[in-house]
């Protein structure tokens, strides 16, 4: 099956391609797609790219910062609009992959890929899509690929920052055993409305809500930091893979959240 | 299929080639430029054996698709020796940080996107500089030592007269 690879200069004419193709793949910067054009994958036949420069961009709006949905890894870590996530960035593959890496793409990254993804959903990110729908991370991944394509992702700027831990086999860059994200905001000393999101604790990164159970109304004290990570896989379900088994993953999730608590404390 | 061409800069030259959809720029550079310095290892991102510098940062070409680089200037290690090595590819060869030479190449295009942004590393800088290439002969030290000698040595360009 021959491949085409068309290019539209606005995203909403990609998008309006992409709705219309039977077997297309929206191309951001390529780490993922192109190894699947590189071995001949034929379940698309159709690459769908855009050259629109809002892609790129990356704005703050109050509280918020949006990223355009093709912004890479490198700006991340480079933009000051964006030192908050810009750690994260810096721990996903080496720089080659950086540079070209999107934001979007992560999204739709197999497991055990999605370390930004972690980061957003921890930090209750939104996906504007291209039809004008806005939705959270956790629902847009939850339901898979759709019809429509991510224009941008809005981003609350944490108040109490963001936390992040990836742990992996070969460092600086190796793939993740796993990662984990965590927004603790305090009132008078106590979590509310904890968000610890682990990726590589099954096909898609997900909330750990019986840490986060155990840590609300808490302050973040021995005896809850030990109580998280006592729940830390509760409800996961981790797969086995070349990077680890389930059951390690299983295993160390509660040490590894145990060691950010620690770290923040 | 038709084929759509493309111009870009490679080594400061202007260049244009006709690629096919989905090709790759690693394939149009060796094949198509007839510029054989960036490697062909994995074709999945992995190795870095592919590396080349697309307008100023280290890319992978495997994972490039070639009509992306429409207008952009692109360096490999075909324009990194001026008459003599560089002090880089000097330093590779004085501290034995090649020995099959199939990653050197995309090491040397690593190391010198880090040497045009940051002319004096640290070392833990060449270490992430050199993070997404994977070397099987001569352990990462030599590398290591060789571009932080290179730093201190000029880096990618000879300083006064040879
Ligand atoms: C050597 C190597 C190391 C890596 N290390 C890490 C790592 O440490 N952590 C990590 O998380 N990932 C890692 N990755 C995976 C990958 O590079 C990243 O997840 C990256 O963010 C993917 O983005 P992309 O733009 O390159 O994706 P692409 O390959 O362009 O696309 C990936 C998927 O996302 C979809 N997509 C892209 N843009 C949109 C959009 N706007 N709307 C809807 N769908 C879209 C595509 O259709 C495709 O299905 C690594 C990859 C390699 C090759
Ligand atoms: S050939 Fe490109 S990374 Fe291995
Ligand atoms: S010199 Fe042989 S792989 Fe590096």
């Amino acid at each position: 099956m021959p491949l085409t690879v068309e290019t539209y200069p606005t995203l909403s004419e990609a998008a309006r391609a992409f709705a219309a193709a039977r077997a297309a793949r929206f191309m951001g910067g390529g780490t993922i797609l192109m190894r699947a054009v590189n071995e001949a994958d034929q379940s698309f036949d159709t690459l769908i790219r855009t050259t629109d420069r809002a892609m790129t961009e990356i704005r703050t709006t109050g509280s918020a910062v949006t990223l355009g949905a093709g912004v890479t890894m490198a700006s991340i870590a480079a933009s000051r609009d964006t030192a908050f996530l810009a750690p994260v960035a810096r721990l996903i593959g080496g720089p080659q992959v950086r540079a070209a890496a999107t934001v979007a793409g992560n999204l739709f990254a197999a497991a055990p890929y999605g370390d930004l993804t972690a980061a957003l959903m921890a930090l209750g990110a939104t996906a504007e899509m291209t039809d004008g729908r806005r939705q959270s991370i956790d629902d847009l991944i939850r339901g898979g690929p759709t019809r429509s394509l991510v224009a941008a992702v809005h981003v609350p700027v944490p108040q109490g920052g963001l936390h992040f831990r990836k742990v992996s086999r070969i460092k600086p860059k190796g793939v993740s055993v796993l990662s984990v994200a965590a927004v603790l905001p305090r009132q008078g000393g106590r979590i509310e409305n904890a968000r610890i999101v682990f990726n590589g604790m099954g096909a898609r990164p997900v909330r750990a809500e019986a840490a986060e159970r155990a840590l609300n109304g808490q302050a973040l004290g021995a005896s809850a930091i030990a109580a998280a990570a006592a729940h830390a896989a509760e409800g996961l379900s981790p797969r086995d893979d070349a990077i680890a088994t389930a059951w390690y993953r299983r295993e160390v999730a509660g040490v590894h959240l145990r060691r950010l608590l620690e770290d923040i404390r | 299929m038709a084929k759509k061409p493309v111009t870009f800069t490679h080594n400061g030259e202007e260049k244009a080639a006709f690629v096919s959809d989905g090709q790759n720029l690693l394939d149009v550079l060796r094949r198509g430029v007839g510029d054989l310095t960036p490697k062909y290892g994995c074709a999945q991102g992995t190795c870095g054996a592919c590396t080349v510098i697309i307008d100023g940062a280290p890319r992978l070409s495997c994972l490039t698709l070639a009509e992306t680089v429409e207008g952009a200037e692109i360096d490999t290690v075909a324009g990194l020796a001026d008459g003599a090595l560089s002090p880089l590819q000097d330093a590779f060869m004085t501290h034995f940080a090649a020995q099959c030479g199939y990653c050197t190449g995309g090491m040397l295009m690593s190391a010198a996107a880090l040497l045009k942004h940051n002319p004096r590393p640290s070392r833990e800088e060449v270490v992430e500089a050199i993070s997404g290439n994977i070397c099987r002969c001569t352990g990462y030290e030599a590398i290591i030592e060789a571009v932080l000698t290179a730093a201190a040595n000029g880096g990618l360009r000879r300083t006064g007269a040879r």
